[in-house]
Parts: structure tokens; sequence; C-alpha cells
């Protein structure tokens, strides 16, 4: 593995980052979106009132036992599977041991030396290969929440099944560390595993960041920045702890090992624990459990229903549509998008190019689709909705201008495409003899202009264009009113 | 059968009669009901007794006896009073595991256990006095103060499954359920002089079950009669998906239909090694004469040797005391159990103070042992070594039985039932007590332990025997020529 090589944009930076190298781990949590818990059948849904999803089990009742859920390995084992990872035969679950009224039991159910999967990997969109060291399951905890000179204990969450995916300390600045998050997060969702909601804290991420100066192959003492939330949030604990990190070596003090928070509102992090009091979790194998075995026939089930995933998506968009990789990377992100587009390329059967499609989808459709916090359950558009404007667009019906205008109606109003294109009178138009004397009269209007454009001056064309577009409200076909300009100039040029 | 001795009557007996209609199910209740009231005070073998509330609580399953009755069903426990030890869950019932923590814990469900018990027909007849938690070896350990023997009551009853041990001995029912971790259904009813089944790990269900020791812990029923063992043992016999660890049981023959098989050709290994300090000489006795007995039903008796079983209980101490120190971490004062109640103290100052005051002396004892064989720096001097020799010891008895043993017999304790009081201040004199029955939990292999006599004071006597795993009915059939060949049917006095 190449470990000495830096982010893309930090190499020029300023400041720290000319003196210092980042080194950051992350640890992915992600919840898997089985409909039941980890170890009973409880549901897992979020939202419902407090402590309505507990059973003897998930409360800590004694006398209880843990019975594994075998969609939760299985969803395991695909996430395995995704990141081209080993999985082990024979892994087991421990107890990790400590006292907190959101752990019902004194103790969290997670794979410790034994963990199902190990050795993954993923490549980012720069080309550097980030190893992920382990991936292992365990249950979440509960949650205390705090008021009215009371504390309340909510068990919903306790028990429900996590992932945690850990990688090697092998990302070197902020936007790797997001572009990592970003893929696996992606993976997660092209799986079906998980509905990665970041808000809902169903997909969140510790930070291990650590500063060495360049150079150096020995790793500096590291920072842990716990649970932190969204792509934005990582990115600004990162900066920031890189920052802090930078300052407290430049003025010749160590790093102290500890367990951070970070602060979203003020952009900083603060300590929770230093590594003095780190609690001894005295790690122990669940004697209740006994050894979990993945059978190879159970991976080879797994294996046939992983999906088409980002990458291989990605080139293949390349490939068949020919686009772009930046556009390819954009609609591949999201598992919905993806399909968004396709169904659109499909839709338009042709009349336009797949590149048209992306830039649309990419850029209008995106835009609207955020602005309005749509979700892919129910989008601001449908793909046949999409799909039937860019057909008109290519059929030549309406000017590219146009189809913005009518895409913006159809937010508006609901409307088909084809029904605002006729009761606004925006088809295009193409009579020939119509442009044609728009055209001449333009030629007429403008002297100056047309005779630069005989001196050779190139812009002066598309400013012709422009105004024999205005005239017609951009209802005339562009590439007839360029031919017939053309036409016209050059004939004239000709009688002269 | 209108009237009946409840201290001689089998529930084989009970049952048939039930079936047949010969004795009504609501009789036997009432009189085994009548007959705990009158007993249980002097004996301390119940917790929370209360005889109305069990009474009502028949009711239910009494229509469901009588409606299997009619329709000709025979239910292989019907009308069977069955007692059963504080630590099993039972939907509604104060589940106190002989502790103060939990004096108010009702049971939110069922124990596995206890659901084939009622579809078997058995009634439920009270809750019985156990040592904390189920640590402890002579009842002394409860809450509710100790199990007196009914031999003489000045002697302890075993634990810590003394309750039920005792409970069956004096008759106040025909059988009960045990838990045995490290002997603990085994020597009580050595003690009691009844028979009392520790079956292979994982062949009975855990569920409902409190935890003492997960990898240790089996339920195991207490009986006055081998046939009463196996059939109990064989409706407890059963794979549950509520346990991880319960096996699949359907090869296994009932042991109950194969109890007249002859024991001509089995081999009974001892181990002389085990035999020699600390064993009472009236016990060292009547165990080599049980053996002439043997002999003379057709067993070989054959010297084995199990080199690490002197390990066996500072093996256990360290890995049973780990994982209780978990499985008691959720007594915490928050959801359930004793709360301290002072206010403005901190979360930490709540659990410490709970804990405190919630838990009696021998458990803290173990909770901080097993908390320090579990911590960083530790873990491999202790956790770590004591597993490999619990592999050690298994793989002894694997060595052993691959020779052709078929089972291992040793006495069930190296002594009678000792005075109360007498080891209390002692932990490790009270802990040699187990030094027969730890291993087949080490190893998960069965026992069973059978009355072959009584000392000189007039205290019964234990032989164990030990067997291959699922192999209980070897042990049982066993028990049972045994037991007619000897026609012991000793009773304590009442």
């Amino acid at each position: 593995m190449s470990d000495t090589s830096v982010g893309q944009s930090d190499q020029n930076s300023k400041g720290p980052l000319a003196k210092y190298e980042p080194v950051i781990g992350l640890e992915i949590h992600c919840q898997l979106s089985t409909a039941s818990k980890l170890f009973c059948a409880c549901k897992t849904d979020f939202g419902a009132l407090p402590n309505q999803h507990t059973c003897p089990l998930c409360l800590g009742l004694p006398g209880v036992l843990p019975v594994i859920n075998k969609t939760a390995v299985d969803y395991a084992i695909r996430m395995a599977l995704a990141v081209g990872a080993t999985i082990r035969e024979r892994s087991v679950f421990s107890r990790k041991q400590y006292f907190y009224p959101d752990l019902p039991k004194g103790f969290q159910l997670t794979q410790y030396d034994l963990p199902y999967c190990e050795h993954g990997h993923l490549t980012l969109d720069n080309g550097r290969r980030i190893n992920i060291e382990r991936i292992h399951m365990e249950e979440d905890a509960g949650k205390n929440i705090h008021g009215d000179n009371a504390s309340y204990v909510d068990l919903n969450r306790a028990g429900t099944p996590l992932l945690e995916i850990v990688s090697a300390p092998e990302m070197h600045s902020a936007e790797e560390a997001v572009d990592y998050l970003r893929k696996i997060h992606a993976i997660v969702r092209y799986l079906g595993i998980s509905d990665g909601n970041m808000d809902e804290g169903s997909f969140r991420c510790d930070v291990n960041i650590s500063l060495r100066p360049r150079g150096a192959t020995k790793l500096g003492t590291r920072t842990e920045i716990k649970n932190v939330n969204s792509f934005r949030n990582v990115e600004k604990a990162i900066a920031y702890e890189i920052m802090r990190q930078a300052d407290v070596l430049d003025s010749g003090d160590s790093i102290r090992q500890a367990t951070l928070l970070f602060d979203a509102a003020s952009g900083r992090t603060a300590q929770m624990r230093s590594k003095e009091d780190a609690p001894d979790y005295r790690y122990f194998p669940e004697p209740d459990l006994g050894p979990l075995y993945i059978s190879s026939d159970r991976i080879k089930a797994m294996a046939a229903l992983i999906p088409e995933l980002p990458e291989a998506k990605k080139k293949r968009f390349q490939d068949d549509f020919n686009i772009p990789e930046s556009d390819a990377a954009q609609l591949t992100e999201q598992v919905e998008l993806a399909a968004f587009f396709e169904s659109v390329v499909a839709k338009v059967d042709g009349k336009v190019a797949p590149k048209i499609v992306a830039n649309w989808i990419n850029t209008e459709y995106m835009r609207e689709f955020n602005n309005r916090q749509s979700k892919w359950a129910k989008p601001i558009l449908s793909s046949d909705a999409l799909g039937e404007l860019l057909r008109y667009l290519g059929e030549g019906m309406i000017s590219g201008k146009i189809a913005k205008t009518v895409f913006e109606e159809m937010l508006e109003n609901g409307q088909s495409a084809k029904a605002i294109i006729d009761a606004k009178g925006l088809v295009q138009i193409s009579d020939t003899s119509e442009i044609n004397s728009v055209v001449t009269d333009i030629i007429a209007q403008f002297p100056d202009q047309v005779a630069q454009h005989r001196a050779g001056k190139p812009k002066v064309f598309s400013f012709l264009v422009g105004q024999v577009l205005k005239v017609s409200q951009g209802k005339f076909n562009p590439a007839l009113v360029n031919s017939s300009l053309k036409d016209a100039l050059d004939g004239d040029a000709r009688n002269s | 059968m209108s009237s009946f001795d409840p201290i001689q009557i089998s529930a084989s007996e009970i049952a048939s009669a039930v079936n047949e209609g010969s004795l009504k199910a609501a009789d036997v209740a009432s009189s085994f009901l009548q007959r705990t009231e009158d007993l249980h005070r002097d004996l301390n073998t119940h917790v929370f007794w209360d005889k109305e509330a069990v009474f009502n609580e028949t009711e239910k399953q009494l229509d469901y006896i009588e409606a299997a009755r009619r329709a000709q069903k025979h239910l292989p426990l019907a009308g069977v009073p069955v007692a059963i030890k504080d630590n099993i869950m039972a939907e509604g019932a104060i589940v106190s595991c002989g502790s103060k923590f939990l004096q108010n814990h009702r049971a939110a469900y069922d124990a596995t256990v206890i659901r084939q018990l009622k579809q078997a027909g058995a009634i439920l007849l009270g809750r019985t006095n156990m040592d904390e938690f189920g640590m402890g070896s002579s009842n002394e350990n409860s809450a509710f103060g100790p199990v007196r023997n009914p031999w003489n009551r000045g002697h302890v009853s075993g634990g810590s499954s003394g309750g039920s041990a005792a409970a069956v001995a004096a008759g106040m029912s025909a059988l009960a359920l045990g838990s045995d971790t490290g002997g603990s259904v085994r020597q009580p009813a050595s003690f009691c002089g009844v028979l009392g089944l520790k079956p292979t790990y994982g062949a009975v269900s855990r569920y409902g079950l409190v935890a003492y020791a997960s990898s240790f812990d089996q339920v195991g029923p207490i009986a006055r009669n081998a046939r009463d063992l196996a059939r109990t043992f064989d409706l407890l016999r059963q794979h549950d998906p509520l346990d991880a660890t319960s096996v699949d049981t359907s090869p296994f023959e009932k042991t109950e239909a194969g109890l007249e098989r002859p024991l001509k050709g089995l081999t009974i290994g001892i181990a002389e090694e085990l035999l020699a300090e600390g064993l009472e000489e009236d016990v060292r006795k009547s165990f080599y004469e049980s053996l002439e007995h043997y002999k003379a039903l057709g067993c070989i008796i054959k010297n084995v040797s199990l080199p690490n079983l002197r390990h066996s209980i500072p093996a256990y101490y360290i890995l049973a005391t780990a994982e209780a120190s978990s499985n008691l971490a959720r007594f915490d004062g928050i959801r359930f159990g004793v709360r301290a109640p002072k206010p403005g103290i901190s979360l930490k100052e709540l659990y410490g103070q709970s804990r405190s005051e919630g838990f009696g002396r021998e458990v803290k004892q173990r909770i901080m042992l097993g908390t320090y064989v579990l911590s960083s720096g530790y873990y491999d001097a202790y956790y770590a070594r004591a597993n490999r020799v619990r592999e050690l010891i298994r793989r002894d008895f694997e060595a052993v039985f691959a020779s052709g043993v078929d089972m291992i017999a040793t006495p069930t304790a190296p002594t009678t039932a000792f005075a109360l009081g007498q080891k209390t201040q002692d932990s490790l004199a009270m802990y040699l007590m187990d030094i027969y029955t730890i291993a087949a939990n080490l190893s998960g292999i069965p026992a069973l332990s059978q009355p072959i006599d009584l000392d000189r004071k007039g205290l019964p006597i234990g032989l164990q025997l030990m067997g291959k795993a699922h192999h209980e009915g070897e042990l049982l059939r066993s028990a049972y020529q045994y037991e007619r060949y000897k026609r012991w049917s000793e009773r304590p006095k009442f």
C-alpha cells in the first residue's frame, strides 16, 4: 500500500498542511435496515413512542437469552463482499462491559478479537486505495433523555443491529475522508442494507486523527472525535482538529491521546475523556451465543444478491452512454439517482444524447430536487415526465431555453410538458421563410456588426444569432437560425 | 386411589391415577398445599409462600388437566406438584433468586421449562429458597435465611437448590426443578437423600433461568425415584429456539423407555486420585459398597485417571465468577430491583449504593473476583488460562470415555450435610464441597446424584454418576435398577 502520497488538494495548501501530514482513519457505524433487532424480535422503526419497541430481552430483564438475527448476518456478509473483504468462517461476539442507564444488560454485544470480516478496501476518486481493516457486527445502545429535573431512558434503539466499518489510518485530508465516507454510504444504500439516514443517526462515524511532520513515517499521537453525523461535519471536524493539533505541536507541546466531541454549532472539538479515564471494558466471549459460523454456501448465496455497485455502474455509464467520468460519478453517488437517469434515457428513446440527459439531471433537476428537499420515494418530477420533456427537446419541438421554462412550469403546476407547450404556444418555429425574413431584418438593423463579422471577428456572429432569437422570443430553432444567418451573411459577401 | 402418603407417592403414580380418573388433580394439589403449609416454616424451604395465592394459581391448570383427561390425552405429569427454584421465571410470580435485590421483582414471562411443565400437566406448587443467585453450597447465602435439612434441622440442606431438594425430601412436592452451575442440584439432592440430575449442557433450555454462569448453568430435575427423574428430564429435553446454546435433541431416545434395559456390561470408572483428602470415612465406605452393588448388577468397575480434575475448583471459580460479574451487571437499580432511595446522588453513587444494599456478601465477593479476573492485564493470567484448564478437563473425560468407560462414579460430596454455620466463615472449605460435582459443569457432561445410604448420624450419602454427553439414559437406568435392587426407601421422619 502506498501511504506516503497525500490528498489531492492539500499539497499546495498553506498553513499547517505544508508542515504536517494528517493521518486519518474512520470508524463508521451503520445501522442495518432489518425489520427486527439483532438479538430479539422487536421492531427497529424510528420515531415510535419511547420504549414501545422493547421486550424482556432488550430491556435486559433477568433470564433472557440472545438469539442472532439471520438477516442481519446476511446483510453483513453482503457488505463484506462489496468491499472485497475476507469473511471468517468462525467469528465471536464478546461482551463489552460498562455501566450506563442506556445499556440495559450492563454490556454491549460486539465482535471484538474475532470479527466476521477483515481486509477489505475501496478506491477513492483520486485513485488511492484505502484499506478497510475490519467490519464487525454489534448492537446499539438505547438513549438517555434529560429534562425537567429528571432523566429518562428510551430503549427503542437498544439492540438494533450495527455494522462498524473500520478503515486503516490511510487518509490524509478531510476531502479524502469525506470521499471515503460517501463511498461507504453509497455502497450500503446500493446494497439495500441500511437507509444511511444521517439525521436519524443510522449512519455516523468516529474520526481518528493524528499529525506527523511531512516525510515522517512514524504515526503521531491520535485523538478520536466521536459520533460525527454528517459529511459536512466530518469535513469541519477534521479541518478544526488539524488546526488545533498543529497549534499544539507548533507551540512545542505534545498531543495527548483523548476522546473528543465535535460541536457543530461552534465548529470546535472538545475533550470528552482522556486516555487515563478510558474505561476497562473487560471484554470476554458471550457464552450465551457461541461462535457465529458463516458457511461458504451462505457467502455464495449472498454474492448472488449483490447488485451492480457504484464503481461498476460509473464505468458502465461512461462506456454505454459516453458521458464524462465526473457526470457518471455524480449520477452514481445515489442508487436512486442512477436508476432515475437510466429510466429517463430509456424514455427519450435515442432522441436526445445521454450526455444531455446527464447534464439536465445533474444541473436543472438535482438543483430543484435539493432546493425542494425532495425524496426519491416521491420525486419532484417522475422520470416519465422529464423524459417526455427532453424528448421534445431532442425532436426539435422546443429549444433548450424553452425546455427550461417548461420544466419550471411543470414543477409549479404539475402539468405535462405537452400541455404547457400547447397552452403557451411554445412550439419551436422551424419555418425557414419566417426565420429568413427576421434574419434579413437583423442584418439590416446591425450594419456595424455585420461589417465586424466580415472583418473576421468571431464573437459577433453569436450576437447576431441572439438578436434573431430574441425577436422570436426564443421560439426559432437555433440550428436553423444559425444556418440561415450564415447563408445570409456569406451570400451578401458573395453578392457584394 | 383416594388417600395417599405424600412423602412416598411417586410422580408417575400420581400422573397415572389422575389420567385414569381414580385421583383428582385438585385433591392432590390440596394435599401437597397443606403439607407445604404445615412444614415450610420449620424447614424454610419456600420463599414468599402464600397458600391462597398458590391455590388460586392452580385453577387454570386444573381445568387444563381435566380437559385432557376427558379427551383421554395422557399428560406425563398430570396433577403432579412441582416446586420451582426461585431463579426460574414464571409469569406473575415474584422471582427473587434468594436476593434482597429482587424481592419485589415479578416475572414478566414464563421460562421455557415452566411452559414445558405446564404443558405436561404439572401443578406449580411454590417457589423454593436458594443461595442468592445460585452462589453457595449450603443455602446459608439466601437473603431469606437458610433451608434446614429435613433429616436433621440443625444441618444444612446443601445448595444452591436447597429449598427444592428439601421440599422433595419432605414430601411437600413430588418433584422440583433446581439449577446446577457447579453442583447446585446434585449436592443438595445428596444432602437431602433424593435424586438430582444435571443434564448435558444444552439439553434443557436456559431461557428464563436467571443466569449465574451462563456456560455452566443447566436446569435439572429433583425427584424421589429414578423413574420420576427420567420422565421429568424427558419432557425438559427439547430444542429451544430461544436459547442459542440449546442443542437438537430429536435423535435421543426417551430415557424412561430404556429404564429396564439391563446394566450388564456397562463399565463404571473410578478415579482413586479423587478420593484422597477431605473424604469422610462413612462416605468412602458407602461409596465402595455401592460399587459392589453395581457389580452385582453386571457392571464392570475399572480404575481410570483424570489428572486435571484437581484443578477444577480454581478453574471454576475464575470462569464462573467472570461470567457472574457480567451477568449480574444488569442489577443496577435503574430498571428493576433495589434502588438506593437517597435523593441528589450521582449516577455512580446510585449504582454503588443499589448494589451494595441489594447484594449479599458472597455475591459481592464473586462479582469482585470475576471483575478482577477479566480486567485488562489479568485476563490472560486468569480467565484465558482457566479456559485452557477447562479444555484439559474436557479432554480427560473424552480420553476416559474413549477407553471404553461408560460412566464415572464419585461420591457426590466429600461429606454428608454439615451443621448450620459450620463453614460460613471459611469460603474455601465451603467451595471444597463441590469438588466432585464441578467437573461435569466444566466439561458439559451429564451427572446424576442418587442416595445410597445413611451415615452414622442418620444423614444421607449420595453417589454421583457422570456420563458421556447426551447419555443421560445410562445414568438414569443405572440409578433406576440400583434403587430396585437395593430397595432403598428411607425417608426423613416428621
